[in-house]
């Protein structure tokens, strides 16, 4: 969870400062396991992040074949809540700043 | 991820999946065997998952604030595999991150999971042989039944590749039995999906 953001008390940096990377994105992924059916998968995808049917689809065999798509894209706190919902769902998620997934 | 209709036949002709009726509601029938059978699995999922239960010895001085608000006092990934899938870590490669998650959000998450089985036990619990759902209960038992399985399955072992072997396992060894009531659950989620999107 992010950190209290608190008001600098010295102003010796440029504009460049933290804020800048707030809006970096983030990503959702989901990753494959052996027992969500791709049905089940499919219908998560369409009724939480309002996919259509061969969106879903789509992404779900992306997940099936690769081992795992990015399926939301994002702030940090989006993502939080994006992963928390996945895996209240059973969906095995995790989130990460995009470009740093290993 | 697993693909009902590559499984192998069940062992036995379920006598129902859900079904949508002709004027749309969702309906599920069982007989006293698997009623019983429904309602231990779902009394075993929330007793997984009841935080008191996990924990019989909570910390000497446990802070109400955070308990009140569902902040965990601690939050480490549990040391139960099938704990483990259903409250897996939010971050691949981080482990501090992943233990702060769980400790602002792991505590929602058990009740989330909790209030669905619960949902489900107690309809088992006050219905007839046919059960006929809302919309609303149809996902929460969706879920419930979905987490069974996601705790079951990693119970036995299920991988991508292994289901005739563990089935045929199960011919010879009693323990490994459970995979008929997996199979059996399976069917159940997907005939539940499939209500679901012929909702239109």
């Amino acid at each position: 969870m992010p950190a209290v953001v608190t008001a600098p008390t010295e102003l010796d940096l440029p504009a460049v400062d933290g804020l800048v990377w707030v809006d970096h994105p983030w990503i959702t992924i989901v990753w494959n396991d052996p027992i969500n059916l791709m049905s089940y998968v499919t219908h998560v995808l369409m009724s939480y992040f309002s996919y259509s049917r061969s969106a879903a689809e789509q992404l779900m065999l992306q997940v099936h074949q690769e081992g795992r798509a990015v399926v939301s894209t994002g702030t940090r706190e989006e993502m939080e809540r994006d992963v928390a919902a996945m895996h209240s769902y059973g969906l095995w998620a995790t989130l990460a700043k995009d470009g740093s997934e290993g | 991820m697993s693909d009902f209709d590559s499984h192998a036949p069940l062992e036995y002709e379920p006598a129902h999946g859900f079904i949508r009726t002709d004027t749309g509601r969702i309906v599920l029938r069982v007989d006293e065997l698997e009623r019983g059978l429904l309602s231990s699995l779902f009394t075993q999922i929330i007793d997984l998952l009841d935080p008191e239960l996990i924990d019989p010895d909570p910390a000497d001085h446990p802070d109400p604030l955070a308990q009140m608000v569902g902040i965990a006092e601690s939050a480490q990934r549990p040391a139960d595999a099938a704990l483990a899938r259903l409250l897996p870590d939010a971050y691949a490669d981080d482990d501090a991150a992943s233990v702060d998650f769980r400790r602002y959000t792991e505590r929602d998450l058990r009740d989330g999971k909790i209030v669905r089985a619960r949902i489900a036990l107690d309809m088992l619990a006050t219905t007839g042989p046919k059960i006929t759902l809302s919309e609303d209960q149809a996902e929460a038992w969706m879920l419930a039944i979905n987490d069974v399985r996601l705790a079951l399955g990693t119970r036995l072992g299920i991988e991508e590749e292994n289901h005739e072997a563990l089935v045929r396992r199960a011919e010879t060894d009693p323990s490994a039995s459970a995979i008929h009531v997996y199979d059996w659950l399976t069917y159940l989620a997907e005939t539940l999906v499939r209500c679901l999107w012929s909702q239109d």
